[in-house]
């Protein structure tokens, strides 16, 4: 091209020595102010260990639950500290049918991570697909799918999933859909917020006039410039995803204790309550709650570090 | 020679949108219910291959929605706008397709038209890509090429855009819209929001640009002196219609339109030693409710009775001039009843 060469004659005042900020500069600087809250970093550490534990458990745990023969009537009820016929110490003790409570909940957080994490991110594609169309095309399209989303947040999410689980039957891809069901909505409204204000602007209109398809409009412009209150609704919903997931399962209509998630073990326990166990559902539920809140904390910390009126 | 574009009695109205209120207010006088912008009325010009279009007027004036509507971004509510024959765009109110890419735009704000999530590189090489301008193995060799082009170094094709100043990020949108070999580039304010150093900048790339590819580009400004710089022919703009179109030169000698008047005698000029310039007197009147007749007439010191009923034609006044002004067609008094 030397023939066109630059067609200006001044020079340019340009600042060569810029910071150029890669993707890996710009997960440097998040972390950077993430660091900066002690309780975030600990809640951060929190999850990671929980992960590790939850999906490690067939290393970890000393027993597997889920195999029928391991279990051994004798072992019932064991205080926490004793040690059973298997010759190893149930930290945790054991419940009514000899499980070692320990194992049990790793394998039930297992589960919960699974269902938390599948049935977000399926919610989050979902909310994304509806709040994107809703926000691009505008008019009719966009006042009848937030109607139905709108319709959809005025009631409980408990209340829907209670209702589509009871239709559906039990097991993991039945409660992961009825939460999808109950929790698109939050993502499409967010969506739709954020790209309402985005489509406005003009690199969307320089998009459309060049022309590109509208597909790509939508995910390699509007999309990319809408995922940062996405990641903050994410966290937060990934935990209601377990927190709900337990809820059912507590209240039978969930999980089956053969394949223990944290709301049937303390739903197990619960009946044991009353006559001094109260290791079968206080430990599932510590478990739960510290789970739960350590990613609401990091959730929230990602939601300060993303705030853009926060100053740099 | 045919001319490259032609846009023939186009017209622009956006409805508004009542609310409730507005219903119910309606008998009231409330005129936004049911109301309609007229944002551009009746415009019928063309633009010849290799020529610079210019388009004047106050803010709110509708040379942006005409800018628009040129570039395939909105559809004319009336009219055709045609590239070599070829409509623009195809499509409805609110649903628009464009059927060329031979027609780019250039907006007022680099910062606001480059996608700030997106590397330079890829804002400019996208379309050519998409539309298979360039084989797949030119596009890096293009994009840098392009760049180097705008006055800028090849290898600022992996920054962002925030990385970059606003002179900066105008020559990366003017290289943006270069990149899809356009035979017409639509430039809506695209020096407005730079500083005046910068603006010189970047007119004068757009100037070389112009001499070297042979652009044909429809200028929209509010800045009478800028577009005497870079426009062959200028169109006058009011309230929606063209008032005047005229050869630069002769306009900037002898404006003839009242209003062209008085937007030259309201420029602040350096050298007469003059303190206070003299704004056009009044308001602008609403799009939405435009006066009868003439536009201009409830700000025109030569307004008559003719003005305030009919609405002054576009007629010939000397060489590849016309005027919509009844001064200059037969006089701004009733006429008799024949």
């Amino acid at each position: 091209m030397s023939d066109v060469a630059t067609t200006t004659g001044e020079t340019l005042a340009v600042p060569s020595a810029a910071p150029i900020e890669t993707r890996a500069t710009r997960l440097r600087n998040f972390w950077a102010d993430f660091r900066r809250s002690w309780v975030a970093v600990g809640a951060l550490i929190v999850i990671v260990a929980l992960l590790a534990v939850s999906f490690g458990a067939p290393l970890v745990a000393p027993q597997n639950p889920y195999d029928m023969a391991s279990l051994d009537w004798m072992d019932a009820f064991l205080t926490p500290g004793e040690t059973g016929t298997g010759g190893y110490v149930h930290i945790l003790g054991t419940d009514n049918a000899g499980r070692d409570m320990l194992s049990a909940i790793f394998y039930g957080l297992r589960t919960s991570f699974t269902i938390g994490v599948s049935a977000g991110a399926l919610a989050l594609a979902i909310g994304i697909c509806v709040g994107l169309t809703a926000a691009y095309f505008g008019g009719r399209v966009e006042s009848l799918l937030m109607r139905i989303v709108d319709l959809q947040l005025s009631m409980p999410a408990i209340l829907l999933a209670l209702v589509l689980v009871a239709m559906l039957g039990q097991g993991v891809v039945q409660i992961i859909l009825a939460l999808v069901v109950a929790q698109y909505a939050y993502f499409a409204r967010t969506t739709h917020g954020a790209a309402t204000v985005e489509r406005g602007k003009d690199y969307i209109e320089a998009a459309r006039s060049t022309p590109l398809p509208t597909r790509r409009v939508l995910f390699r412009h509007l999309l990319p410039n809408v995922l940062p209150p996405l990641i903050v609704v994410a966290t937060v919903q990934v935990a209601s995803a377990i927190a709900l997931e337990a809820t059912l399962s507590f209240l039978g209509v969930g999980l089956p204790l053969t394949e223990p998630s944290l709301g049937s073990l303390i739903s197990n326990g619960f009946k044991y309550i009353h006559s001094d166990r109260y290791w079968l559902s206080i430990y599932p539920g510590l478990f739960l709650m510290v789970t739960v809140v350590a990613i609401n904390l990091v959730g929230d910390q990602v939601r300060t570090v993303l705030d853009p009126r926060r100053s740099r | 020679m045919s001319p490259l574009l032609t846009v023939d009695r186009v017209s622009k109205r956006f409805p508004l949108k009542a609310t409730l209120i507005d219903k119910l207010t309606a008998g009231l006088g409330n005129r936004r219910a049911g109301g309609t912008v007229h944002a551009v009325t009746d415009v019928t010009f063309e633009v010849a291959r290799g020529e610079v279009l210019g388009m004047v007027g106050e803010s709110g004036c509708g040379k942006s929605t005409l800018g628009r509507i040129v570039s395939g971004i909105y559809a004319p509510t009336e009219g055709t706008v045609r590239l070599d024959g070829e409509p623009v765009a195809r499509g409805r109110d609110d649903h628009v397709d464009k059927l060329t890419t031979r027609v780019q735009m250039i907006h007022q704000d680099p910062f606001a038209s480059l996608n700030p999530r997106m590397k330079v590189g890829e804002t400019i090489s996208e379309g050519p890509r998409i539309h298979r301008l360039v084989p797949a193995s030119d596009v890096r060799a293009r994009t840098r090429a392009l760049l180097e082009q705008v006055g800028l170094e090849g290898a600022y094709a992996d920054r962002f855009p925030h990385q970059f100043s606003g002179g900066q990020r105008q020559r990366i949108a003017i290289a943006r819209a270069l990149a899809m070999q356009p035979d017409l580039l639509v430039l809506d304010e695209a020096v407005a929001s730079l500083d005046v150093s910068i603006q010189a900048q970047v007119l004068n790339l757009f100037l070389d640009l112009r001499r070297d590819l042979g652009l044909t580009a429809l200028f929209i400004s509010h800045d009478l002196s800028v577009v005497r710089h870079v426009c062959d022919r200028v169109a006058i703009m009011y309230l929606g219609r063209i008032v005047e179109l005229s050869p630069a030169e002769q306009l900037y000698a002898a404006p003839k339109h009242p209003y062209t008047q008085a937007l030259f005698a309201s420029v602040p000029t350096l050298g007469t030693g003059r303190r206070a310039f003299r704004p056009i007197e009044g308001e602008i009147p609403s799009p939405i409710d435009p006066p009868p007749g003439c536009a201009f007439h409830p700000r025109c010191p030569f307004a008559g009775p003719r003005c305030r009923a009919e609405v002054p034609r576009l007629t010939a006044s000397g060489p590849g001039r016309t005027v919509a002004c009844h001064l200059n067609d037969g006089g701004v008094g009733l006429k008799e009843a024949a």
